[in-house]
């Protein structure tokens, strides 16, 4: 286990700056990632990695996947450049707009390109856990489009925060099953998905919806979502007479809208920002795990228990982390902030009322930490990952501000 | 596609995998009921299911997510995680202990993580265990916590499935320590009405494949089926119908009735 992949070679110039390449053959990013399966996993997971080497080196699948995200999804989505919020405060925002996006979040990339290769693997069927619905509602789009039938699991306290992505994914022809142990959340879906895994991984895939869970899921998502790094940093460099922003910024639940503009600027001078729900910072609380399938940073009390992650926000409401954030955190390259509910709540506004975009909940903690650390980014040049749109969370808003509006 | 695996130590047989080609080799049918550690009297249960006649016991140590389980196994951990039960809690309640049959710990891997392989192991021999089934750590990951157990003396059991391909079978049996697991099914723990022929042909390969105990596990709900599974196999663990008979409020005595149970149908096989 002791050779290094071809793209990440050991020793190789700055190991910060060639962060992000692949994970060693064991699905490491440093100390973090790996494959803690049960054994009855370990050939799909196996069978999944060798089919994703396989699809992403042949130029017919990427033409079939690229034209899907185009013409689909519609594909590339724009850089809005922020002048009002800019304005006011004092610092150059830009928004990389993966809310445009068809299903309304950066979620669409990876399951596009995990159902593509569903296909290839001759399975069609469909499992996922979802938390706040985007990956579910994705995720039931993507086997609508290619005819596979689909169950998401979802906590029972999310299918109630978000009962119109419940509505969205039965619309779609997807089975909505209640997640009903635990903290009723992501993490308790997460469970609920593996255990089907376990019993129909023959006929079906679990198309994970972040950069997290066994090798090689973490690597592979974040390559999906990679399109939107590559399309940020040059529509970026456009905007701004060829410079890369002072800043790169998103929000963290699994990880995998952050992994993916991180990837497109991980090798140049911009400083890469993640930025967590107080009630969820697994990177922030620092203690390394082992569930869902990785070792990575995980909330956990004094025996090593999963704790339950509380926000505002389903979508961030996971008490671990991609492996790969872990990394990045540990040698360096990319740091990791928390932001409180109430900061969430303003930051959906400001955005609402200055630039006419209403964000979903889980990028408004990416807004929310540019408007708290306005006064320290004074005249820099900031780009956030506007990860989703806020339709989802308008009812939920809407008894929040009962009576302010 | 070639396994690159960590390396492990030669071991000598430990005291479980002795103990049961001994019963074995003897002619009996192997018998290991699993119970969740921390719930209720759950020491006087071990007790009881070890005086009916199990040849070794498997004890759930809970943890806060457990994939392998179903829903059974998942509200016994809940309610001992709710009655406060830790790993130190279960390894104190065990040296007050003397089952006289070997002890297998059953949990997820970080619990031991979050203690450290070392101290882990080095507890669990001291509280008396002689096995361990981490469900979530296949060979690949096996590394330290497999040598933290082999210096303390802990038998790492390891499983294997219906789809597990001829190569990754032959490492597990050449890996496994105490016995070697079979699950009977694609899935979680849980009870079965019928469990089918991949439990048979799995366990038969199993058999060609190892001289190791083969126990089969997952489904098995009654005496009928462990007489099924244990006739291609050396011998049965039952979890889940065990468990559920305690959560409905059975004591030890419904836990020595329903293990006698299976060890006469087990024996008049
Ligand atoms: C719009 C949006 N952004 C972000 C996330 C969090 O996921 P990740 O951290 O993988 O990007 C979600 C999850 O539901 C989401 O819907």
């Amino acid at each position: 286990m002791s050779t290094q992949s071809p793209s990440a070679p050991a020793g190789s110039g700055d190991p910060v700056r060639s962060a992000m390449g692949e994970p060693d053959p064991g699905g490491r990013f440093g100390r973090f990632g790996g494959r803690f399966v049960p054994e009855t996993l370990m050939p799909a997971c196996i069978e999944l990695e060798a089919a994703f080497r396989e699809a992403w080196a042949d130029p017919g699948f990427r033409s079939e996947l690229d034209g899907l995200l185009r013409d689909y999804a519609g594909r590339p989505s724009p850089v809005t450049e922020c002048h009002r919020l800019s304005a006011e405060l004092g610092v150059r925002v830009l928004l990389k707009r993966e809310d445009l996006n068809h299903t309304g979040s950066h979620k669409i990339n990876n399951v596009l390109g995990q159902a593509l290769l569903t296909r290839r693997m001759g399975k069609r069927r469909l499992v996922a856990e979802t938390g706040a619905g985007q990956h579910g509602v994705a995720t039931a789009t993507a086997a609508a489009l290619m005819g596979f039938e689909c169950t998401v699991y979802m906590g029972e306290v999310d299918m109630e925060r978000q009962k119109l992505n419940v509505f969205r994914m039965r619309l779609l022809g997807a089975e909505v099953r209640p997640a009903s142990s635990g903290s009723r959340t992501l993490k308790d879906a997460v469970n609920e998905a593996m255990r089907d895994w376990v019993a129909t991984v023959e006929t079906s895939h679990y198309c994970l919806g972040s950069v997290m869970g066994p090798h090689p899921y973490p690597w592979m998502v974040r390559e999906l979502h990679r399109v939107l790094g590559d399309e940020a940093r040059q529509q970026s460099r456009a905007l701004l007479d060829g410079a890369d922003p002072d800043v790169v910024v998103a929000c963290v639940g699994g990880g995998s809208n952050a992994a993916g503009i991180f990837s497109g600027f991980a090798d140049t001078a911009a400083q890469l920002v993640g930025v967590e729900p107080a009630g969820g910072a697994a990177v922030g609380a620092g203690v390394p795990g082992v569930v869902h399938g990785m070792a990575s940073f995980l909330m956990q009390d004094e025996w090593g228990q999963v704790e339950e992650a509380h926000s505002i926000s389903a979508g961030l409401d996971y008490p671990g982390v991609g492996p790969e954030h872990a990394h990045l955190a540990d040698i360096g390259r990319a740091t990791y902030h928390p932001v409180t509910d109430d900061e969430v709540i303003n930051a959906f506004q400001v955005l609402s009322r200055t630039e006419g975009i209403i964000p979903a909940l889980e990028p408004a903690h990416a807004l929310a930490w540019v408007i708290r650390e306005a006064p320290s980014l004074a005249g820099r040049t900031v780009l956030v990952n506007l990860s989703g749109r806020g339709d989802k969370d308008v009812a939920q808003m809407m008894d929040i501000l009962e009576g302010e509006l | 596609m070639s396994l690159d695996l960590p390396p492990i130590e030669a071991t000598a047989p430990g005291r479980l995998e002795t103990h049961l080609r001994q019963r074995r080799d003897a002619g009996a049918k192997l018998l290991v009921p699993y119970l969740t550690g921390g719930l209720g009297d759950w020491t006087e249960v071990v007790r009881a299911v070890a005086d009916a006649g199990a040849d070794a016991v498997e004890i759930g140590i809970p943890f806060s997510d457990p994939v392998m389980d179903g829903p059974t196994i998942q509200a016994a951990s809940e309610r001992a995680l709710v009655e406060g039960t830790t790993p130190a809690t279960v390894f104190a309640d065990l040296r007050r202990v003397d089952a006289g049959v070997p002890l297998v710990a059953m949990t997820y891997y970080n619990l031991v993580f979050h203690m450290g392989d070392e101290r882990f192991a080095g507890e669990m021999a001291e509280a008396g265990f002689s096995g361990m089934i981490l469900p979530d750590v296949p060979m690949e990951e096996q590394g330290p916590w497999r040598a933290a157990a082999d210096a303390a003396g802990i038998e790492t059991v390891l499983l294997a499935g219906p789809i597990t391909p001829d190569d990754r079978l032959a490492a597990v049996c050449e890996r496994s320590r105490g016995y070697v697991y079979g699950v009977n099914l694609m899935g979680v723990t849980g009870e079965r009405a019928s469990l089918g022929q991949q439990a048979a042909t799995l366990a038969s390969r199993l058999k060609a494949a190892t001289d190791k105990p083969v126990l089969m596990g997952f489904g098995v709900s009654n005496p009928e089926q462990a007489v099924e599974v244990a006739a291609v196999s050396d011998g049965v663990i039952v979890g889940t119908a065990l468990v559920r008979r305690i959560l409905d409020g059975g004591g030890p005595e419904a836990a020595h009735q329903f293990i006698a149970s299976l060890r006469s149908a087990l024996d008049e096989s």
